[in-house]
């Protein structure tokens, strides 16, 4: 460890440069931007609920064990970028209690595992939280074209709230 | 920050740590099925991790070793998901799972609707959208 020497950064060079060019995958589609404004809160969110996660298997582990009802819910994301699926896939296996299963790539859909849901509603509460995840990785590093998908999806959401109270009153 | 002060902090991680250890072990023993203990397998194992690795930076007290423990983490979240994807994934497309667990599958229904538009046409080279 902490070997610096030429020959070992010469010698690592060479096989980054082989893996890279003899297992060859297809480039990724970087979008061009990053906001840290958002991605520093989104580490912060994103450690709080890995305790929050790691807890809650700890806890069914210990309460509920063999008698876990779980489910297999399908969640439809915004971007078509494959980064940024592949970014929100990582990010929900490891914070709330869902583990991605399969991805349709041709519709941006995630089949996630998720432990202990035992209801519509549960698996709605997963649906939200997901798009909230993808949300956040749109902020921070998705493509103008979802940034502003989700600004109108946001702005259509609270003028539907404003209208709501409207007529409420 | 005193030393005392250090070691103490550094045991509640390490513990904490062990823990997340002994979370991940009960998860694998007391789940019923292949899905169901991979998630006991990824997040208190990334975790406890973190843990360790904190607990570790601060007894050491170096900044140069600070990146080496930071690309380990970072390393484990990457690796992390796409192994318990791979296996959730073959172990879904093998049936290893309990259905009766579930309380509901969405993946289900459209692996059967694949499977009933490719069943009338036997040929391979039809595409089942076009039927």
């Amino acid at each position: 460890m902490q070997d610096f020497s030429p020959g070992n950064l010469i010698f690592g060079g060479l096989i980054a440069y082989a893996v890279a060019n003899l297992l060859y995958l297809p480039p990724v589609e970087l979008s061009g931007r990053f906001n840290v404004l958002y991605a520093v809160p989104f580490i912060g969110r994103f450690l709080y609920k890995l305790v929050v996660a790691s807890f809650e298997v700890f806890w069914l582990s210990l309460t509920q064990g063999p008698r876990l009802v779980n489910a297999v819910v399908a969640v439809q994301l915004r971007s078509q970028s494959d980064l940024l699926v592949t970014v929100t896939g990582h990010a929900l296996s490891l914070i709330p209690g869902s583990l991605v299963v399969e991805v349709d790539r041709s519709t941006s859909t995630l089949y996630l595992h998720c432990l202990n849901v035992k209801t519509p509603e549960g698996a709605a509460k997963i649906r939200s939280d997901v798009r909230a995840t993808e949300a956040w990785l749109i902020r921070i590093m998705g493509t103008p074209d979802d940034l502003a998908l989700l600004q109108t999806e946001v702005r259509f959401d609270q003028e539907n709230e404003e209208r709501e109270e409207g007529i409420r009153k | 920050m005193s030393d005392t002060l250090i070691d103490v902090v550094t045991a509640v991680l390490m513990i904490g740590g062990a823990l997340m250890s002994v979370a991940a072990g009960v998860g694998l023993l007391r789940f019923p099925d292949l899905l169901t203990r991979m998630h006991a397998a990824t997040k208190p194992q990334v975790l406890g991790l973190l843990l360790f690795l904190l607990a570790m930076g601060l007894q050491m007290r170096s900044w140069v070793l600070i990146p080496v423990l930071l690309v380990c983490w970072i390393f484990m979240l990457l690796t992390v998901p796409v192994s318990a994807h791979m296996v959730g994934r073959a172990g879904y497309r093998t049936k290893h799972l309990r259905r009766d667990l579930l309380s509901m599958d969405e993946l289900d229904e459209v692996v059967e609707k694949a499977a009933n538009k490719k069943a009338p046409g036997r040929n391979p080279t039809e595409r089942p959208d076009e039927t």
